[in-house]
């Protein structure tokens, strides 16, 4: 199996969402600078760079998580389907169920498997029958691609799985609520290499389904999962563009360097 | 380069044979663990003087004294009516149950064959109670049925008799002491022997309120207990819900700025005022400001509270700290708002530290003395409080008021009941603390 195996990039070119001019300020820290990204819609999206270059604080944006830090500053305009997720009028809580999240450690609750995958729609009130829950968490087990391994548990606490299955619950989590763009944060750098080829290719499956935004250190990996690819250096956006042109012949000499192992 | 660094390094020395340093170091290692065994070694000497001597002292306050005599109760003198009318039965004093008894006591010693070396009955009395009297008219007006009846009525012994039998008193002590004559204690051991005089369990001590200076023998914890629990009950129910609101405001919501710096600093410090001067707001605030009564168990709750609460607050922001970030992340991440994040995840997650910190912080405040003496909880009282909410109104005691209390009278056999009340204190108190830890095993959980 090749590495550097390039998937298709049969891509819609359709936005789900678009940032223009985002910067970001941690306290008097300029993190972020001029960020312009259209996220496709149905298309996995590789954020790559160096350690500290902000592609996660621009995910954590893309969710206003980025609120939670109470030094954080977000200015500019990011858009979905064509409204400002800034606005005041735009309540994050609704905004996160159809943005979701997967973070870099798996963190399930220290509740069943069930109750881990049933929280989010319980919470919106997505469903309103026991039955139609009981559903909910079926298919999302099923997606996250874990239900034939804890189907017979569902009970057991979602924090005695092993790393990999955690993983996979918190994106059964994040997909039960029924979102539009998951944002995955180095979802797979806790993992051993068994478990982040099957996260690969759920992210793979998934994309059938909405935009998928995964934050990765790994070049590998973008170029095994993504569509589109973003190389962010020291604050900026350096290049964004699809990805076999990122890794083939990429126009700036910054994320060639960065390819090819000079910076980093 | 290379030079330099092989000549810092000293030459090669034996595996076997350990140089000066390393003897030196091991030296120290071996010193220091001597110094951490002898502090430990010296705590726990202090531990066992202090138990040694409070349970050497205070058990025997759990025994008590009898002297059991069969008393025919004459309706003649009791209910010369003869209709068991309660209010004609009260007008009976004291003075005529007390003839009942001593007509009894010579009787049955007489009937025994206990030589009495010529006492007078007047003498022979004086081995009794001074509450034997009115226990029995308690007795008899509880339950009117008895009247015309014999019972069998176990008087309390004088403390004097009481503490003879304890060791406490001697025939040598006894002949100085204008209350007791030690021949009078001889009739005493003639009727131990005789089997009149028992020794038996007192739970008197436990339910009994407290008595006067001259009836050490009939003091109990009744009153104090009851007043320690109203006040426990007003603590918990108040220092818990502000102090964990407090600490989740503080910790989760707050903004991270000066006047919450200012705040968490004066927290800090409030938990290390000493608690006189709370006594002082208490009786300042509470008595004088807002006219609520003295000696009352709600003023007592209300200042143990204010003492509680820093000790609450600190022990449950050190708890909610301790939740991990990733599950506050996880939960707002599935759109769960900041109060769900909190009250769904993260308080349930912190709850074994904040139940260890709230009852630690509650044994700490029943066994707290000094602000109740300045709110006039070390007043003599002889009534116990009604049922609440009203009986957090009435005058009551406290535990280690109680303790502190008794050890202020003269009598020997008052210093016994403090100590025993110590270890009532003491057994609280390790109950407390020993469900704060079952607590925390039980709701520990693993993330």
């Amino acid at each position: 199996m090749n590495d550097m195996r390039l998937t298709e990039r049969a891509v819609t070119e359709k936005a789900k969402m678009s940032a223009r001019k985002v910067q970001v300020y941690y306290g008097s820290n300029h993190a972020l600078k001029d960020v312009d990204v259209d996220i496709l819609d149905k298309t996995v999206t590789a954020f790559i760079g160096p350690s500290g270059c902000g592609k996660s604080t621009f995910l954590r944006c893309l969710n206003r998580m980025n609120d939670t830090v109470a030094s954080a500053r977000v200015e500019g305009k990011i858009e979905m389907d064509g409204h400002d997720i800034y606005d005041t009028r735009v309540d994050p809580v609704q905004l996160r169920a159809k943005v979701g999240m997967v973070f870099q450690k798996p963190n399930p609750f220290p509740k069943s498997i069930y109750d881990n995958v049933a929280y989010g729609p319980k919470i919106h009130g997505l469903t309103r029958s026991k039955a139609e829950l009981d559903e909910v968490v079926e298919t999302s087990l099923r997606k996250a691609a874990l239900w034939n391994e804890v189907k017979d548990r569902l009970n057991a606490p979602g924090t005695g799985l092993s790393g990999g299955q955690q993983q996979r619950l918190c994106i059964a989590r994040a997909v039960a609520t029924g979102p539009e763009v998951l944002l995955m944060d180095e979802p797979c750098s806790a993992l051993d290499p068994i478990a982040t080829a099957q996260v690969e290719e759920l992210i793979d499956e998934l994309r059938s389904q909405f935009s998928v935004v995964i934050v990765t250190h790994s070049m590998q990996q973008a170029a095994r999962v993504s569509q589109r690819t973003a190389f962010f250096h020291l604050g900026y956006l350096v290049e964004y563009g699809e990805t076999g042109t990122i890794f083939t012949n990429p126009s700036d000499p910054r994320t060639e360097s960065y390819i090819t192992g000079r910076i980093g | 380069m290379t030079d330099v660094i092989a000549g810092a390094v000293p030459a090669a020395k034996s595996l076997i044979e350990p140089d000066a340093r390393t003897r030196a170091r091991n030296a120290a290692e071996r010193r220091f663990r001597m110094m951490g065994i002898a502090a430990i070694l010296i705590g726990l000497l202090a531990l066992v003087t202090l138990l040694a001597s409070v349970l050497g002292n205070g058990l025997s306050a759990f025994r008590q004294t009898y002297i059991e005599m069969a008393i025919p109760l004459d309706a003649a003198v009791l209910d010369k009516a003869g209709d068991r009318d309660p209010e004609k039965l009260a007008k009976v004093t004291t003075l005529g149950y007390g003839k009942l008894i001593e007509a009894s006591l010579e009787q049955m010693l007489a009937d025994r064959g206990v030589d009495t070396k010529g006492q007078t009955a007047k003498q022979l009395m004086g081995l009794l109670s001074k509450e034997a009297a009115s226990d029995l008219r308690q007795m008899v007006l509880a339950k009117p049925d008895l009247i015309g009846t014999t019972v069998t009525f176990p008087a309390l012994a004088n403390g004097r008799v009481d503490g003879f039998f304890k060791g406490r008193v001697t025939m040598e002590s006894a002949a100085r002491d204008s209350n007791i004559s030690p021949e009078q204690l001889e009739v005493a051991v003639l009727m131990k022997e005789a089997g009149v005089i028992k020794t038996s369990v007192n739970w008197a001590f436990l339910t009994n309120p407290d008595a006067s200076e001259l009836r050490p023998e009939s003091a109990g914890l009744g009153v104090a207990i009851l007043g320690s629990a109203y006040m426990m009950v007003i603590v918990l129910v108040l220092s818990l819900p502000i102090g964990v609101a407090a600490s989740i405001y503080l910790e989760e919501l707050a903004p991270k700025n000066r006047w919450t710096d200012i705040i968490e600093i004066n927290i800090a410090n409030l938990a290390a005022v000493p608690s006189i001067v709370f006594g002082i707001l208490a009786l300042a605030l509470f008595i004088n400001f807002l006219g609520l009564p003295q000696s009352a168990p709600v003023v007592g709750g209300l200042v143990l509270t204010l003492m509680t609460l820093p000790t609450i607050i600190i022990a449950t922001r050190a708890s909610l700290k301790a939740v991990p970030p990733s599950i506050r992340d996880a939960a707002l991440g599935v759109g769960a708002s900041k109060m769900q994040s909190i009250f769904h995840h993260v308080l349930p997650l912190a709850m074994p530290g904040i139940l260890t910190g709230t009852i630690l912080g509650l044994a700490r405040a029943l066994g707290e003395s000094a602000p109740l003496l300045l709110i006039g909880m070390v007043a003599f009282v002889k009534d116990y409080p009604s049922s609440p909410p009203e009986g957090f109104f009435d005058p009551a005691s406290a535990l280690p008021v109680q303790v502190y209390s008794w050890t202020q009278r003269a009598d020997p056999a008052f210093a016994e009941r403090a100590s025993g009340a110590i270890i009532v204190l003491l057994v609280f108190l390790m109950t407390m603390n020993a469900l704060a830890i079952v607590l925390r095993r039980r709701f520990e959980r693993r993330w």
